[in-house]
């Protein structure tokens, strides 16, 4: 062993603080209801958008959101990204898509993953289904759902994404 | 009417990976008396200090303003904390700018820092909460679907981000405290870096930057006796929104044009491209300087990047309204500090003092940071000369 030794000027040591969630009513309702493998909103009573995962008040108009909307799991990519590299602490391996997906019924966007899919032609307006994990598995969290992936339906026109009935896209059109 | 305060003193570090000789406190000391000895002041001319710096978390020690009270100076001198987020350099500058302008103070001193060496924001920002999936990829996977939707409406030219990250790298490349010095950079280093965020690469993001940026603000009467040429405050404005809000507009914030409107108002400007000499503007993305372009009112609603294409914000090709000059957050990223870097670049300009990324003859400049999700924007404009 050599009798030089490196001067050490820093250790990595790492803390770990758990934390007990406190989800508030809104975002409790919304954790029971996806248990079931339902995703719940909340309709602002001012402007009348529709929030997903619900916060308990619409942060344009500062209102208290009570009145709860059962949204679909069909979804429209607005927008999205190709990463490749990974997320710290998550298991998941690059290249991933993260998009920004509003649901069918909902007027606001929430990340999740897109697979079963070419990356390359993933595009904005695109429609995809969530796939759930087995029912034996739902827990209290967005995870229930593993992934959405596309399906063979018309592109949504962009001015028309964040705007669709829960009926969804095809129901729209049948208006 | 607020009263009249300026900018007599800026202090920098070398922006760089790893500053090991220092610590945070070795850090922000190092700036301060940068600035004090700038504004040839000494720690006793200080009446009080307004701090900032991005999340606690970052670097994982809490109220770290507390400890550095010692560093900074002011034992029983008044102190204040300022958190916004990535805005949080520019804000903490307004707020000082604010302790003068009431009148309450004569002179103080405004720090900002980071030293992300020790910290790891990826990790910082990429909490777990139930409500939704555990995706977030730090800033970059935040905003890369936000200039993609850009890329949608502009039709903007696909290397717009490729001439901005020359651009800047190139600027940088005139400013000895720039992080990143990278003079021979090309258009096809960059289209060949690696894909992070598709379509955001690695060479047109900001570096992670260990530095601090100080400056000392004073009143009038003060400013007038001053050593160096003051840099004039002819404008402040903070304006904010929420993060998610449904039918959102991201990719140009209203809290950004509202805040923009206001500091242009103050500042008696009608067309910031023709009556502004230069600008430093928060732009980590590349993308984001044709995005900000439009937010600011340099452009018309999507034709930013054609004012970028043409070299109008470009120093070496002459450009009318040179952006970041200094080599902007795309050069050096020291999180908390880059909008007090953006802040007292601008200053540095008007005083004529800004070596060799000086914008010639420059009288009124502009200094922008925002923060968040893009919903914390801070501005203030500076002129060589008092309103």
């Amino acid at each position: 062993m050599s009798e030089e030794q490196d001067v050490i000027t820093g250790i990595e040591a790492p803390v770990y603080l758990k934390y007990n969630f406190t989800a508030g009513a809104a975002a409790a309702r919304f954790l029971h209801q996806i248990k079931k493998g339902v995703l719940t909103g909340q309709r602002c009573p001012s402007c009348q958008q529709v929030y997903i995962p619900p916060r308990g008040s619409c942060a344009a108009c500062g209102c208290p959101t009570e009145e709860e909307v059962e949204v679909a799991d069909k979804a429209t990519i607005q927008s999205f990204t190709i990463v490749t590299i990974p997320i710290p602490n998550n298991p998941i391996q690059p290249p991933y898509i993260i998009a920004n997906l509003v649901a069918d019924g909902a007027n606001i966007s929430f990340l999740h993953l897109i697979s079963e899919c070419v990356n390359e032609d993933v595009h904005i307006g695109q429609r995809v289904q969530a796939l759930w994990k087995p029912e034996e598995e739902w827990d209290y969290a967005m995870d229930n759902i593993r992934y959405f992936r596309p399906i063979d339906e018309p592109d949504v026109p962009v001015e028309m994404i964040g705007k669709l009935p829960v009926t969804g896209w095809e129901g729209s059109a049948d208006d | 009417m607020a009263n009249l305060a300026a900018v007599v003193g800026i202090g920098q570090t070398k922006y760089t990976t790893k500053r090991d000789d220092v610590s945070i406190a070795g850090l922000v000391r190092e700036a301060a008396v940068n600035a004090l000895q700038d504004a040839g002041l000494t720690w006793d001319d200080i009446e009080a200090v307004i701090i900032g710096k991005a999340p606690d978390m970052f670097e994982g020690v809490i109220m770290p303003e507390i400890y550095l009270t010692d560093a900074l100076g002011c034992n029983g001198k008044p102190m204040l904390r300022v958190h916004t987020a990535g805005s949080v350099g520019g804000s903490t500058a307004l707020v000082a700018a604010s302790h003068v302008q009431s009148g309450s103070f004569k002179r103080v001193l405004t720090v900002a820092f980071e030293k992300q060496s020790e910290s790891n924001a990826m990790w910082a920002l990429s909490n777990p909460h139930p409500f939704s999936t555990h995706l977030n990829a730090g800033a970059g996977g935040y905003f890369a679907p936000i200039i993609r939707e850009y890329m949608r409406r502009s039709e903007a030219p696909h290397d717009v981000g490729i001439k901005v990250a020359v651009k800047d790298r190139l600027h940088g490349a005139r400013n000895p405290l720039a992080h990143l010095q990278k003079p021979d950079i090309t258009m096809q280093e960059v289209e060949e870096s690696f894909m992070l965020w598709d379509p955001i690469r690695f060479l047109e993001s900001c570096p992670s930057s260990d530095g601090a940026c100080a400056m000392v603000i004073a009143n009038e009467e003060l400013a007038e006796q001053a050593p160096k040429p003051p840099a004039w405050i002819r404008g402040v404005a903070m304006r904010s929104e929420p993060t998610m809000y449904a039918g959102r507009e991201e990719v140009s914030p209203q809290a950004g044009r509202d805040c923009a409107a206001d500091v242009y108002q103050q500042a008696g400007i009608t067309d910031p491209r023709r009556d502004l000499d230069c600008a430093e503007v928060y732009v980590p993305f590349s993308w984001y300087e044709p995005m900000w372009l439009e937010n600011l009112g340099f452009a018309p609603e999507g034709e930013g990047w054609k004012l970028t294409m043409e070299g109008a914000t470009s120093l070496d090709e002459g450009g009318d309204i040179p952006w970041n000059p200094s080599g902007g957050v795309l050069s050096s990223n020291p999180i908390g500090a880059s909008g007090m870097i953006r802040f007292a670049e601008a200053a540095r300009q008007v005083r004529g003092d800004a070596g060799a990324h000086q914008v010639e003859g420059a009288k009124l400049a502009l200094g922008h940071a925002y923060g968040g999700g893009a919903q914390f924007f801070s501005m203030w404009v500076v002129g060589a000369e008092k309103p």
